[in-house]
């Protein structure tokens, strides 16, 4: 085995009273690409701001090359040749390429000859790594790829050996992504280090020489890639055996329970998110949206549960209309069946300082069943939490603990179990795993396909592509405010993912 | 980690941590003493002999409790709604309007408990519709609440000294108030219930007064905890956008927070213009209605927590009456400071201690923090 990049011993962090990393031991070989994987809060992120000095372990020792390394703050971490790439980008959105990978580099008092020293060695870096990228390029002019891109020239040109990238792919394309890793085999074959942080097992598989595995803090395990498996990995990440593929039924599509005709919604900007939108769900069948993030899709989801209005078009909801570019707010459209899990359950889901059964009954608060007059009938509303929380296996099962003390996954099926069990006959799901962990993601596919067939209208937003395409019976891909596209559940990654990038729409403008 | 402030038992989250900040800001209080050349410990003894020494005394400290509570809970209403009612101190002034108005009107005619009741819907009235436009701009405009209730206080200072000095004023009197009120709008003393402790009260303005803020104390709670329009205050409160998501309307939870607040900052005025002093003059709310801003943080806009903080406030300021008479030295301005001080350890620094105090319990014993709650097994 090569040397080792980087050695992390005996890594302990607290934050309060919460330990978020517990003797950590983990060793990064010189030259390889190495991937940590691990559920939201197993304490990923807190062991990579550690060796980059935004935090400072309690205890334990760091190696860099061999030597005993003191990281305290990232300047310390840059002159060790240890480079960031952040999940959410670090540039100033109206400056050029070249001036965002000088900021905080610059050689001199005057820009000139850095710009001028940048340029040559940008170029340096394009030929080496084929990093193409224009130096002179606004950064909020370039797509999210691009600006990836810049993020990795920025490590390169301060001197980093080792480059850590933080969830690197959430923002892009599949195609988009394919090209982050033939880039980073490229760093890798020119001997730089690789340490990536994800939660995509497949990412891992595909392109990691080795794999740590995280969970609830502590290392649990460390694999040569190419002698484990998926599932492996999802056991040691959620400690028990986890399903990855949903089995389902063929779908009994009945009459159309939403139909949506010319929907056009702006965001508060006045930008046309959603342009012109028509399709219809039926009766036990599953739509799936697919599409990079930020191409209306939150629009589209906000004007049809009525929190957004929209600024034309028309909807019929079991064949009734609903004004939803006037008067129509999301009670009545609960009270006319049709529930919504929204995509930020952290804000608009639920109300995180509430009791949990108090977030059990948001939206549903007119319902007599919980009332007493004016009053809220206490006793009614907590027997009704427990039952969810037996029924979804919501831990902890405490009704009356504060929402925040909930894991993600836990949360999310709070948000379900409300939404599901008023037996509406439209449910509506933007992103129904993000932030959730592995073992709940199962759990939560298992009861949108139950709700399928009982003969419930689903409609599922998400970004996760293998998500849409393992619940989905129809996928309408979304880009730019458009559906630009409708497939099977049967359409291969690289066609939606073309699709998704708008390059058939492209072609049929042209 | 999403949770930074890891769970607390209850006791030490409401009873331990405001004790130390208490206690903290006593020290540094006992230090600007030191600075004065006074002692600080005799200062305190004063301090707390003063207002529950005597029956008198304790009599004065409830009196001053009960102002504080009805604004206490007047701003802490409208926070559980995330509004910031800046507007009490005007709320509670243009009340001493409506008091007024029905206590020049029938304190002839009518006993006392036929004259309350009606003051009380007057006191309510006005001080909810007062509230009312600042709301109202708030709700369809966007004006920001707490300029636009900054400004009402103003408006509702100039009125007040408008009509305190022009109409409202016997044309013979020099003093700008009204006539004073006879006897069929005196609020009957409390201080009996005192004396049946065996306390001695030579004269003390504690007055009925008292048990309507503590009633109104007990129905705020069960309109924040125990109601549909409590829930729904509470639900925008915390997160507007799921407020929108529930279907609950801005507007209207917006202005009804606001009236509500309004007519609870409307009754302070009960009591110093009903129970005290017999007419309205002009200033009588003195700041109540800031210091029912400093009240409702203390009391971590919980009822209980106001009644006490209000007591603990109704202390400072008849404690710190008796400190300024027997030590020279200390002025009233000195007796702000300390108020400031226990403002901002109560309320501004109110997590300061915290994390220690966490660490030390979860040294202790992990689970009584809710470690094991939260690391346990997700799903």
């Amino acid at each position: 085995m090569a040397q080792a990049a980087i050695e992390l011993i005996g890594i302990n962090k607290s934050f309060g009273a919460v330990r978020a990393n517990r003797d950590i031991n983990l060793e990064i070989a010189r030259g390889t690409i190495h991937g940590i994987v691990g559920e939201n809060g197993a304490g990923k992120s807190t062991l990579m701001s550690i060796l980059y000095g935004f935090y400072q372990a309690d205890s334990g020792e760091i190696r860099v090359g061999g030597q005993p390394a003191a990281i305290k703050t990232p300047n310390d971490a840059i002159a060790l040749g240890i480079g960031m790439v952040h999940q959410h980008f670090m540039l100033v959105d109206n400056f050029s390429v070249l001036e965002n990978v000088i900021l905080g580099a610059e050689s001199d008092a005057l820009l000139k000859k850095s710009i001028a020293k940048a340029r040559s060695e940008l170029e340096r870096l394009e030929r080496e790594y084929g990093l193409e990228v224009d130096p002179d390029a606004i950064i909020e002019e370039l797509p999210v790829g691009l600006q990836q891109r810049v993020e990795i020239l920025k490590a390169l040109y301060r001197g980093a050996e080792i480059l850590i990238l933080d969830e690197p792919t959430g923002v892009l394309t599949p195609a988009e992504a394919d090209h982050l890793f033939r880039i980073l085999k490229q760093l890798k074959n020119q001997g730089k280090t690789v340490v990536l942080i994800t939660h995509k097992l497949r990412e891992i598989m595909d392109i990691t020489d080795t794999v740590s595995v995280m969970r609830q803090g502590t290392m649990v395990a460390t694999r040569e890639t190419a002698k484990t498996t998926v599932e492996e990995l999802a056991e040691l990440m959620v400690g028990r055996r986890v399903l990855l593929r949903v089995e389902k039924g063929e779908a009994e599509a009945g009459g159309v329970k939403l139909a949506v005709k010319n929907l056009t919604v702006k965001d508060t900007r006045g930008v046309t998110m959603v342009d012109d939108i028509s399709f219809d769900i039926r009766a036990g069948e599953i739509v799936g949206i697919a599409g990079v993030a930020g191409n209306g899709q939150s629009e589209l989801l906000e004007a049809i549960s009525g929190i957004r209005r929209a600024v034309s078009g028309s909807v019929m909801l079991d064949g009734k209309p609903i004004d939803l570019t006037g008067a129509a707010d999301p009670g009545e459209l609960r009270d006319r069946g049709l529930a919504h899990v929204p995509e930020d359950r952290h804000h608009v889901g639920l109300v995180l300082a509430f009791e949990e059964n108090e977030n059990s009954i948001l939206g549903y608060h007119d319902d007599p069943r919980y009332l007493k007059g004016p009053f809220l009938n206490i006793d009614a509303i907590r027997n009704d939490a427990k039952d969810k929380i037996a029924k979804y296996d919501i831990r902890p099962t405490d009704c009356r603990l504060k929402t925040a003390n909930f894991s993600g996954g836990n949360q999310q099926k709070i948000v379900l179990a409300r939404e599901m069990e008023q037996d509406p006959g439209v449910l509506i799901v933007g992103q129904p795993t993000r932030g959730v962990d592995v073992g709940a993601i199962e759990f939560i596919h298992k009861r949108l396909i139950a709700m399928r067939d009982q003969g419930k209208a689903v409609l599922v937003v998400s970004v996760e592509l293998d998500e849409i395409r393992s619940l989905s019976d129809r996928i309408l891909v979304m880009f730019a405010g458009r559906i630009v596209g409708e497939r099977g559940p049967e359409a291969t990654e690289g066609e939606l993912g073309l699709l998704m990038a708008g390059v058939e729409h492209q072609e049929a403008a042209e | 980690m999403s949770t930074p402030y890891a769970k607390l038992p209850a006791w030490a989250d409401y009873g331990l941590i405001p004790l130390i900040n208490l206690f903290v800001a006593f020290v540094v209080a006992g230090f600007v003493v030191l600075l004065v050349g006074e002692n600080p410990l005799r200062a305190a003894v004063i301090l707390v002999e003063g207002a529950f020494g005597k029956g008198t005394g304790i009599a004065f400290t409830l009196f001053y409790a009960t102002t504080f509570i009805f604004t206490g809970l007047s701003v802490a209403v409208a926070a559980h709604c995330g509004l910031f009612n800046i507007g009490t101190e005007g709320q509670a002034y243009i009340a001493g309007l409506g008091i007024a108005v029905v206590c020049l009107s029938f304190d002839t005619t009518l006993p006392w408990w036929l004259t309350f009741p009606l003051a009380i819907v007057a006191a309510a009235v006005v001080g909810a519709l007062w509230a009312l436009i600042p709301a109202y701009l708030q709700a369809k405009r966007g004006s920001h609440i707490v300029i636009t209730t900054i400004m009402f206080n103003f408006i509702a200072a100039s009125i007040m000294v408008y009509l305190l000095v022009g109409p409202l004023k016997p044309a013979a009197s020099q003093a700008p108030q009204t006539r004073n009120f006879f006897a069929g709008a005196e609020l009957p003393k409390l201080n009996w219930i005192i004396e049946l402790f065996g306390a001695k009260i030579r004269s003390a303005p504690l007055n009925i007064s008292f048990l309507l803020a503590l009633a109104m104390a007990f129905l705020v709670w069960l309109l924040i905890w125990r109601t549909k329009l409590g829930y729904e205050m509470r639900t925008y409160g915390h997160s507007p956008k799921a407020a929108r998501y529930a279907g609950i309307s801005e507007t209207r939870i917006i202005i009804t927070a606001m009236m509500i607040s309004g007519a609870l900052a409307g009754m302070m005025a009960l009591n110093p213009v009903m129970g005290d002093q017999h007419n309205v003059a002009i200033d009588f709310v003195s700041g109540a209605g800031f210091v029912g801003i400093a009240v409702a943080l203390m009391g971590r806009l919980h009822p209980v927590g106001i009644v006490l903080a209000a007591i603990l406030f109704g202390m400072l300021y008849q404690g710190g009456a008796e400190l300024a008479f027997e030590m020279p030295a200390i002025s009233r301005d000195m007796i702000v400071i300390i108020q400031g001080l226990v403002i901002l350890f109560a309320g501004a620094l109110e997590h300061m201690f915290r994390p220690y105090i966490q660490a030390l319990f979860a040294s202790f014993n992990p689970r009584s923090v809710g470690m094991e709650a939260i690391k346990g097994k997700g799903a």
